[in-house]
């Protein structure tokens, strides 16, 4: 309201001419310090690190606590006995055997995965009936649970590495041809002209523009692949067991609750999860750091 | 530098001709005219602007020249040749700033056409960090693109554009999308650049100011579709007599032939 008043005053009283006004500027170096570091508690706080390491072993503690009052290794081991027999096993190899099964299991049909999403996107570029395939069966395989083909698998393949590796194949391809292909589609007419200019033509355009162009969508896609693919696995050798005379990690995790120790139980799990861990905080981190995050391309 | 064009005997004669070239485009719903029967050559060393108001099909007959549509009457010839595809002797710097490719460092946005073209690595090299010294970015050279501006993004492609060393560079609006202070900047340094090296240039531009500025020649195309009004030469007006009478005079002139004052309230 002042500010109204004051500006209707202005306008009734005739306007007095404001002079130039030209002023002194203080160069940067007489201003002191413009830039100060944060003190180091609240730089070691930002760190998302710290943080999360605080919780889990704020989560450590209360597990520790409630298993020894509890006092029911059966159902309840605390961290300490789960810990010990988690290092008991990864001393004794019983735990990096299982484990290799498993990731061995895990890379082939990771792998093959991915090659028939490159085919079937490769199609999917080139003509517009192979479009439509891809995204007919995408629907219509994408929202299926992998497990819930693990009968049919057995059926087919009978119990065996083939059968754990349709169902991977089946839990990467969807996710990773959707998304590459949503990749491809997504890359701008620009920067496709550009690369027409530069000389550029069919395997070599794809090679050199589209493929860098789409990388963080198709990086996505091999991340939500892994994703399912780890998750099915396990829990595909849960129901599976033993194949071919040597389990993988979910065998590991049902044989110890048939032993019931439980302790070890809780140890496969932590395999599990530290495995999942690994792959998805270090390896797609580290490839996401070293590309999409270093060319500004995330988040886009 | 070499530029072939300069050293052409020839010189006087058309570089590139631009021969009753009808251009159309679809929509879902229609078949659209973009531009009718347009005339116009270049001669070698000649900046030549594209001007007219929005819609008139400039930019869609300079992304014919580079190659990238096809008339649907008359031809383009460069030296004589008709002008097929997009090909790194018209090489191109868009409006857009994600025309670099971003998983590359400045540095390699400007070798690897060069490299794509079979020029050795280490000649790929010396031309790059010569064509960015020349648009001012050395201390850039190691950067990605994501960590410059709009301003240094159009000079990093006017030098991947330039280390070519294209018969004609092109230019769709380069620009349009910079704010007004580096606009001009980026206008004076180019006709600097171009009076250092002398390249060939098409530059499209729906500013007057900007072609009168940039340009040597200006084409004006009246509005939709497409025509060639008139062919003006601006050689005198640009550079340092940029703000005299006669710059104003010539804009005034332009404007009037592209919106004939009979016309009535057109603009």
């Amino acid at each position: 309201m002042n500010a109204m008043e004051a500006g209707q005053q202005a306008d009734a009283a005739p306007r007095a001419k404001r002079p130039d006004s030209i002023r002194k500027v203080v160069p940067a170096s007489e201003i002191g310090a413009i830039e100060v570091p944060l003190p180091w508690t609240q730089r070691i706080w930002n760190s998302s690190l710290f943080r999360r390491a605080v919780i889990l072993i704020v989560l450590a503690v209360i597990w520790e606590g409630y298993g020894r009052w509890l006092d029911n290794p059966l159902s309840f081991p605390t961290l300490s006995e789960t810990l010990t027999s988690l290092w008991t096993d990864i001393a004794n190899g019983q735990i990096p055997d299982r484990l290799q099964v498993t990731l061995r299991i895990l890379l082939m049909g990771y792998g093959l995965g991915i090659v028939l999403a490159a085919v079937l996107t490769t199609l999917a570029v080139s003509t517009r009936i192979a479009t439509d395939l891809l995204s007919t069966l995408t629907a219509m395989f994408n929202p299926m649970p992998a497990i819930a083909l693990l009968p049919l698998a057995l059926l087919w393949f009978g119990l065996g590495v083939p059968s754990l590796i349709f169902v991977i194949v089946h839990s990467v391809l969807w996710a990773v041809a959707l998304n590459t292909h949503a990749g491809f589609l997504a890359v701008s007419t620009t920067l496709r002209m550009a690369g027409q200019t530069f000389g550029l033509r069919g395997l070599r355009l794809v090679t050199g523009i589209l493929i860098p162009a789409a990388f963080p969508a198709i990086l996505s896609g091999l991340k939500i692949g892994w994703a399912f693919a780890w998750r099915t696995l396990v829990a595909a050798e849960l129901v599976f067991g033993v194949s071919a005379g040597q389990g993988g990690l979910g065998w590991y995790i049902f044989e110890k609750r048939n032993l019931l120790e439980t302790s070890g139980v809780f140890a496969g799990l932590i395999t599990v999860m530290i495995v999942g861990l690994f792959v998805e905080g270090v390896i797609f981190q580290t490839i996401e750091r070293l590309t999409v995050r270093r060319w500004g391309m995330h988040g886009g | 530098m070499g530029q072939p064009a300069l050293k052409d005997p020839a010189r006087g004669e058309a570089l590139l001709q631009v021969d009753g070239v009808t251009l159309q485009y679809r929509t879902p719903e229609r078949q659209v005219i973009a531009t009718y029967r347009v005339d116009f050559d270049i001669r070698p060393g000649e900046r030549l602007i594209l001007l007219g108001p929005s819609g008139c099909g400039k930019s869609t007959l300079l992304k014919a020249i580079a190659g990238f549509i096809k008339p649907v009457e008359g031809a383009i010839r460069l030296n004589g040749a008709p002008v097929i595809r997009p090909g790194p002797d018209r090489m191109m710097v868009f409006q857009e700033f994600d025309q670099l490719l971003p998983w590359k460092t400045v540095r390699h946005n400007v070798t690897y056409p060069l490299r794509c073209n079979g020029v050795p690595a280490d000649e790929a090299n010396r031309r790059a960090e010569q064509v960015i010294a020349s648009v001012n970015l050395s201390a850039f050279i190691d950067s990605y693109p994501h960590t410059l501006s709009g301003g240094m993004k159009q000079r990093v492609a006017i030098a991947r554009a330039m280390a070519m060393r294209p018969q004609i560079l092109l230019m769709d609006e380069p620009f349009a999308a910079l704010d007004a202070l580096t606009r001009r900047k980026m206008q004076e340094e180019l006709v600097a650049l171009w009076e250092r090296v002398g390249f060939t240039l098409i530059f499209v531009t729906h500013s007057i100011e900007e072609a009168v500025l940039v340009g040597s020649r200006v084409v004006l195309l009246s509005p939709h579709p497409g025509q060639v009004c008139a062919e003006i030469n601006v050689e005198e007006f640009g550079g340092p007599n940029s703000s005299g009478e006669d710059f104003q005079h010539v804009c005034r002139r332009i404007h009037d032939l592209l919106f004939p004052p009979a016309a009535g309230e057109m603009q």
